[in-house]
C-alpha cells in the first residue's frame, strides 16, 4: 500500500528527528542563558543607543540586518499570497459589484456593528501609532504596531461594506506602502553606509533616553517597519475578502 | 536556585508538547487548511522554547525606562522570537493562498486525493 510505504518513510525520517532532538534536549541551559551577548547588551545599549527597550535595540539596530531579511521575506510571502489570489481579479475598483453579492447584502446595514466599528477604529488606529513611536522606549515597535494598524480596515469590512473598506485602504495606497516601507528601511540603512562606511549605522540624533523622538534610526527603521507590515497586511486582507466574496458570492465553481 | 530553574523546565516541557502536538497534527492530516492550522501549532513551539532558554530566573524585562535591579532576562532571543511570529503569520498566508489555488484547481483539499497530475 503507498500509505504503508509513506508512513515506514516517515518512522524512519522521525526517529532521526527524535535522536537530534533529544540530543539537543539535552543541552538545553537550565536556570538562565549562559550566552554572553544578552547580558553585554543590556548593559550598554541604553548608553550607545539611547533605547530603552533593548529588545527593539536589538531588533531594529544590532540585529537590524535580520531584520531586513525578515522584512524581505514578509514582502515576498505578501508578494506570492496576493499574486496567487490574482488569478482572474480584475481590480479592486470592483467593490461596488462585491457589495451586490448575496451573502454582502445581508449581512451589511447592521447598527450595533457600525456603531462597534466607529468606537473602535481610531482607538486601534491610535494604540498602532503609539505602539510603532515608542518601540524604543518601551515594548512595542512597528511590527507590533504595523500589524494594530492593519486590523482597523478589518474592522471596517467587519463592520460595513467592501466599498468603505477599498475607500478606507486603496489597492493602490497598500501596494505603495508595502513598496515603500521596504525601500526606505533598505534607504535607512544606505544613509548609514554614506555618512560611517557601515550599513544601518546610526545617522540621526540619539535624543535623550526615554524620550518618544530618541534612538536615531531605530525610530525611523521601527515606522518603516510599521509602513511595510501594516500594508503588507492590508494587501493580503483585501485579495483574501475579494477571493472569497467572488467565490462564495458568484458561485465560481 | 532549583526552584528558579523551575519555570524553564516547565516552558520546555510546554514547548516539547505544542512540538509533537502539531507534528502528530501535520503527519495525520486529511485537510489542507487544517495542516496550516498545525504547522502554526508546530511553529509556536519555537516561541515557548524561544523565551525558555532566554528566561533568567527571577528575572526582570530588558527595558530600562526605570532603575532595574538584580538580573534581567535575554533580549536577543526575544528579538528572534518576534522574527519568528512574523514569519509564522506570513508563512501561514502564503499556504492558505495556495490552499485557495489547489481547491480551486483540484476541487479537494484532501492532500491524499491530490496524487494524480493532471495538465
Amino acid at each position: 500500500m503507498r500509505a504503508r510505504t509513506r508512513l515506514l518513510v516517515f518512522g524512519a525520517g522521525a526517529s532521526v528527528l527524535a535522536l537530534a532532538l533529544l540530543a539537543a534536549a539535552a543541552r538545553l541551559p537550565r536556570g538562565g542563558y549562559p550566552g554572553p551577548y544578552g547580558t553585554a547588551l543590556n548593559r550598554v545599549a541604553v548608553q550607545e543607543r539611547h533605547a530603552t527597550d533593548v529588545v527593539a535595540a536589538v531588533t531594529y539596530d544590532y540585529r537590524g540586518f535580520d531584520t531586513l531579511g525578515e522584512e524581505t521575506i514578509l514582502f515576498a510571502s505578501v508578494a506570492g499570497a496576493v499574486l496567487l489570489l490574482r488569478r482572474t481579479r480584475s481590480q479592486w475598483q470592483g467593490a461596488h459589484d462585491l457589495d451586490s453579492m448575496p451573502d454582502r447584502a445581508a449581512s451589511a446595514p447592521n447598527e450595533a456593528l457600525r456603531l462597534a466599528a466607529v468606537a473602535l477604529v481610531p482607538v486601534t488606529i491610535t494604540f498602532g501609532l503609539y505602539l510603532t513611536a515608542h518601540g524604543q522606549v518601551s515594548p512595542g515597535g512597528g511590527f507590533q504596531g504595523g500589524v494594530i494598524l492593519a486590523s482597523a480596515p478589518l474592522l471596517v469590512y467587519v463592520a460595513t461594506r467592501a466599498r468603505d473598506l477599498a475607500r478606507m485602504a486603496p489597492w493602490s495606497a497598500a501596494e505603495l506602502g508595502e513598496a515603500a516601507g521596504l525601500a526606505s528601511f533598505v534607504g535607512v540603512g544606505v544613509a548609514g553606509l554614506a555618512a560611517t562606511g557601515s550599513y544601518l549605522a546610526n545617522v540621526l540624533p540619539l535624543g535623550s533616553p526615554g524620550d518618544v523622538l530618541s534612538a536615531g534610526t531605530i525610530l525611523a527603521l521601527s515606522g518603516a517597519v510599521a509602513l511595510a507590515v501594516g500594508s503588507g497586511l492590508v494587501l493580503m486582507l483585501v485579495a483574501f475578502v475579494e477571493e472569497t466574496i467572488r467565490r462564495d458570492g458568484g458561485g465560481g465553481r | 536556585m532549583s526552584l528558579g530553574a523551575l519555570p524553564s523546565l516547565w516552558a520546555y516541557a510546554v514547548a516539547f508538547w505544542l512540538f509533537v502536538c502539531g507534528l502528530y497534527g501535520v503527519v495525520t492530516s486529511r485537510n489542507l487548511v487544517h495542516l496550516v492550522g498545525c504547522l502554526a501549532v508546530l511553529q509556536s513551539s519555537t516561541y515557548v522554547l524561544l523565551a525558555a532558554v532566554g528566561h533568567v530566573p527571577h528575572g526582570a524585562a530588558p527595558v530600562f525606562l526605570e532603575r532595574v535591579q538584580g538580573a534581567v532576562v535575554d533580549p536577543v532571543v526575544q528579538a528572534m522570537m518576534l522574527t519568528d511570529v512574523v514569519v509564522e503569520a506570513t508563512v501561514s498566508a502564503l499556504l492558505l493562498a495556495l490552499d485557495i489555488q489547489v481547491d480551486a484547481h483540484a476541487h479537494t483539499l484532501r492532500p491524499d486525493r491530490l496524487s494524480r497530475l493532471r495538465g
